[in-house]
């Protein structure tokens, strides 16, 4: 597990030049954790990446950007860190690498996604009305089970090999309070001052991307919500699918599909405007395909139930559930990643605070 | 691009955006002619972090009150009475209508930075720092239709009588002029320009480090001088202080502030000792020693410190020297060894009892018998390894300046100039004769700014 030390090396030096500014302290939580060492060492380095949230307020702030010879830019030195850290907690190492860079690896997976499934479809039994009569209830929990399950080990491997790096102690409720407080206001993304961040047009503060991101979380947490009750309805209850407009499933997942598909739309259209020298330029290929491949499980899934009843039922199902497939198998080492990582630094920085 | 506007704003800083903007407001079409280039506009202010504002109660982030007799004697007491009072208490009287004006216009606030509580009263910190207000204030000239042009070196203003007549610029390569309505001069002081320092100072100036922005050459100071512009202050003053000496020539800014000294020995060239380093605690002090440093020998001086006082001061963002004895790091230092051996054998002999040592307040820990002393925080340099920084002067600018009214309007021994104003550091020298008191430049250029913004609008939409 070891960082680039061109990454470490050039987030030290910017950090140590924050340090003796702290211009910058009221924008975000890095600051004042940065503002508590004196020497940098990576594993603090490797937090204050994980606490950016990249909204380059820092960046335009700045009175020591090129082409003054300080060089300053936070923002991107903390995503090459931050990408470069989540590469090196990855478990299995090396796809990581892969997919965190590369839009056409994940699209890539997706296509075999596609194929598994029809296959799937043309191979497995079909026992039901609705999609039930492409793929069997227990056809679609034999593939999907274990494809929620694996990431699901796969991340907290890596949570476990981040927490011990930066040195995380023992857990309490309260700071768990914080870090999903913060994660649910989405406070550090306001900017400190509630007019938001620079992340799309230069110096001028939008609140779009805050927008975007809250809606993309709502959507996918409400999607999540009606698989749930659709798993609920279908085992306790006795109720499969398909659901009627106006059951549970439904009711959550319409809105869900729509907030979603929108928002990572719009997430990909600011990320297309947004100056990738801010960011991590390796990534922005990754992170594009990740954010298109959200919009794909959204609309397909949307498709899905406007064209319930015609002949392209199999083939958008196979589509969809290709992409979910994909989705999740690529969880740990996708954009997607960030969330979890991101609650992890915000849980250590609650146990920094309280130590103080 | 505008061919004839109102009015040309001379500058891209606080004072010259403020003005911009109260004339725009007030309905001119107004030109900004900038010198430098995009990434680098917005002068001395972008480096800046907070501005003094009065205030009878709580307003904004400031807590408490802060009222114009304190004010006006914090004041008095840093210029040593060198103070127009009159325009002074106007500055300082209008500074608690400005904070909500700059938020209105999108400036930020926050409360005092880390490490600077002294001030958390006092001065009302920018979120971001100077370059956050520099751009939401473009943003706000944007939105007003104002143009800028980034790269024009305004090269001289014609006088005529009583008006200005004429405003010639350099840009892109050709000369250019323009005769609008009315001009505000808002393009800061002249330190930038080594060679009137050096006029002013003699030789010891070309060894000084520039602050801020390399674009106040004082070129239109200058050009308004030699047409007998009425003037004030003394090309001789300005503010100093002294920086870490590895600092850039110009625009180093914040960071290269060394807060160390009065934990430490400061020895000159000559491995002397030359001043109290523990006569009062730094921010108190450091504009002194601007001064001081410039008095020794190749305008430098040397920080000792050992072990025990590595953290007792804000991080600076040069490393510094390190050696696990003096004499290694006097040669680091390019100092003669057994000289700088003794001067700290003679201060460590004269130091007392360190027991009441706390850093954070005077001591009165301090040497016996040895001149110049140490009067507070003397403890003996013993404990490896031992640290070294190098100190030079920093100008962060001059007070010769633009003599103006109470409406910020420009004269010569003949009366008012009728078209032409001046805000912000360029007549700052107008109130303030010498000394300095931490946020008020940003003050000046924000009352004087507005000031200067109205007026010439009110001038150029009568004529
Ligand atoms: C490092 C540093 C920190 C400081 N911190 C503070 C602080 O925290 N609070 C505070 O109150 N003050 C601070 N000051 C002082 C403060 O910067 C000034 O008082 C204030 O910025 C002056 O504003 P201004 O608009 O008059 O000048 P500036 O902001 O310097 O603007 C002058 C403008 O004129 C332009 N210009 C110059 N010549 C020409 C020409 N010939 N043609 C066209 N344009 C020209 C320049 O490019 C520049 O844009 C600090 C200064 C420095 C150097
Ligand atoms: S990003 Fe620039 S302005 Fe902000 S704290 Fe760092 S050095 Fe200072
Ligand atoms: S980019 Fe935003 S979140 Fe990251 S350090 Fe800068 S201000 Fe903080």
């Amino acid at each position: 597990m070891q960082m680039q030390p061109e990454f470490v090396e050039e987030a030290r030096r910017q950090a140590e030049i924050c340090n003796a500014c702290r211009y910058c302290e009221g924008y975000c939580a890095v600051f004042p954790a940065l503002q508590a060492e004196r020497a940098f060492a990576e594993a603090d380095l490797t937090q204050l990446a994980n606490l950016c949230h990249n909204c380059r307020n820092c960046y335009h702030a700045c009175q020591y950007t090129a082409p003054h010879e300080f060089d300053l830019n936070l923002p991107k030195a903390l995503a090459e860190l931050r990408h470069d850290s989540w590469d090196a907690f990855a478990w299995p190492g090396g796809l990581a690498r892969a997919f965190q860079r590369s839009g056409t690896m994940i699209a890539a997976a997706c296509v075999l996604g596609f194929a598994a499934l029809f296959l799937a479809a043309r191979a497995l039994p079909a026992d039901g009305e609705g999609f039930y009569a492409v793929l069997s209830h227990n056809a679609m929990v034999a593939i999907f089970a274990p494809a929620f399950l694996l990431p699901l080990l796969s991340l907290a491997v890596s949570l476990r090999r981040y927490w011990s790096h930066v040195g995380g102690g023992r857990i309490t409720l309260g700071h768990l309070r914080h870090a999903f407080g913060s994660a649910a206001k989405m406070r550090n993304l306001a900017g400190g001052h509630g007019d938001g961040c620079n992340f799309e047009d230069e110096d001028r503060f939008s609140q779009a991307r805050r927008q975007a991101h809250t809606a993309v979380l709502v959507g996918f947490l409400l999607c999540f919500a009606s698989t749930s009750s659709g798993t609920v309805l279908h085992y306790i209850f006795d109720a499969p699918a398909p659901y009627s407009l106006w059951s549970l499933p439904k009711l959550l997942g319409v809105p869900g599909g729509l907030l979603l598909g929108a928002g990572a739309l719009w997430l990909a259209a600011l990320k297309f405007r947004a100056d990738p020298e801010l960011g991590a330029p390796r990534a922005w290929g990754g992170e594009m395909g990740f954010v298109l491949l959200l919009a794909f499980v959204a609309w397909s899934g949307l498709g899905l139930w406007l064209l319930r009843d015609s002949a392209a039922l199999a083939l958008i199902l196979a589509l969809h559930l290709g992409s979910v497939l994909a989705f999740f198998l690529l969880m740990p080492f996708t954009k997607m990643a960030h969330g979890f990582y991101r609650l992890t630094a915000l849980v250590r920085d609650a146990q920094r605070l309280e130590a103080r | 691009m505008m061919d004839t506007p109102d009015i040309v704003v001379i500058g891209g800083g606080n004072a010259a955006l403020c003005a911009a903007i109260e004339a725009a407001e007030a309905g001119a079409r107004v030109l900004i002619l900038e010198a430098a280039p995009k990434p680098y506009r917005g002068g001395n202010s972008r480096h800046t972090r907070n501005f003094r504002c009065m205030h009878d109660g709580p307003l904004s982030v400031l807590v408490d009150a802060y009222e114009e007799e304190e004010y006006v004697a914090d004041l008095m007491k840093v210029t040593g009475g060198h103070t127009d009072e009159g325009l002074a208490r106007l500055a300082i009287r209008s500074s608690q209508e400005c904070l909500p004006w700059m938020e209105a216009h999108g400036v930020r606030f926050q409360p005092s930075l880390s490490g600077t509580l002294s001030l958390a009263r006092t001065n009302a910190f920018f979120m971001g720092g100077g370059k956050s207000l520099v751009n939401a204030y473009y943003r706000t000239i944007g939105r007003l239709g104002v143009e800028v042009r980034y790269d024009a070196h305004v090269t001289h203003l014609e006088l005529e009588g009583d008006r200005i007549t004429r405003v010639d610029f350099d840009h892109e390569g050709g000369s250019h002029s323009l005769s609008p309505r009315a001009v505000v001069v808002a393009s800061g002081g002249f330190q930038a320009d080594r060679n009137w320092l050096a006029r002013a100072w003699g030789p010891a100036a070309k060894n000084f480090l520039i602050r801020g922005t390399p674009y106040n050459r004082g070129v239109v100071l200058a050009d308004l001088l030699a047409q007998e512009v009425a003037s004030v202050g003394d090309p001789t003053q300005c503010h100093a202080v002294a920086i870490d000496g590895r600092a850039p020539l110009y625009d180093g800014g914040i960071v290269t502030r060394l807060d160390c000294v009065p934990f430490s020995i400061v020895v000159n060239k000559d491995g002397e000792r030359f001043y109290d380093e523990g006569e009062d605690v730094w921010p108190k002090r450091y504009a002194i020693w601007g001064r001081l440093v410039a008095a020794q020998p190749d305008q430098v001086g040397h920080v000792i410190i050992d072990a025990k006082s590595i953290n007792l001061f804000m991080p600076s963002v040069f490393p510094p020297l390190k050696a696990d004895s003096i004499e290694d790091l006097a040669e680091m230092m390019g100092l003669s060894a057994g000289k700088v051996a003794a001067t700290v054998a003679d201060f460590n002999a004269a130091c007392g009892d360190t027991s009441s040592f706390s850093p954070m307040e005077l001591d009165g820990v301090s040497t016996t018998g040895l001149t110049p002393p140490k009067t507070n925080w003397a403890r003996p340099i013993i404990e490896p390894p031992f640290y070294g920084y190098s100190l030079r002067t920093g100008v962060t600018f001059t007070y010769l300046g633009l003599k103006v009214d109470e409406r910020a309007q420009c004269a010569t021994a003949g009366g008012p100039i009728r078209n032409l104003w001046a805000a912000g550091e360029t007549m700052a020298g107008s109130i303030l004769g010498q000394g300095y008191l931490a946020g008020f430049g940003m003050t000046i250029g924000t009352v004087f700014g507005r000031i200067a913004g109205k007026e010439a609008a009110a001038y150029a939409n009568a004529a």
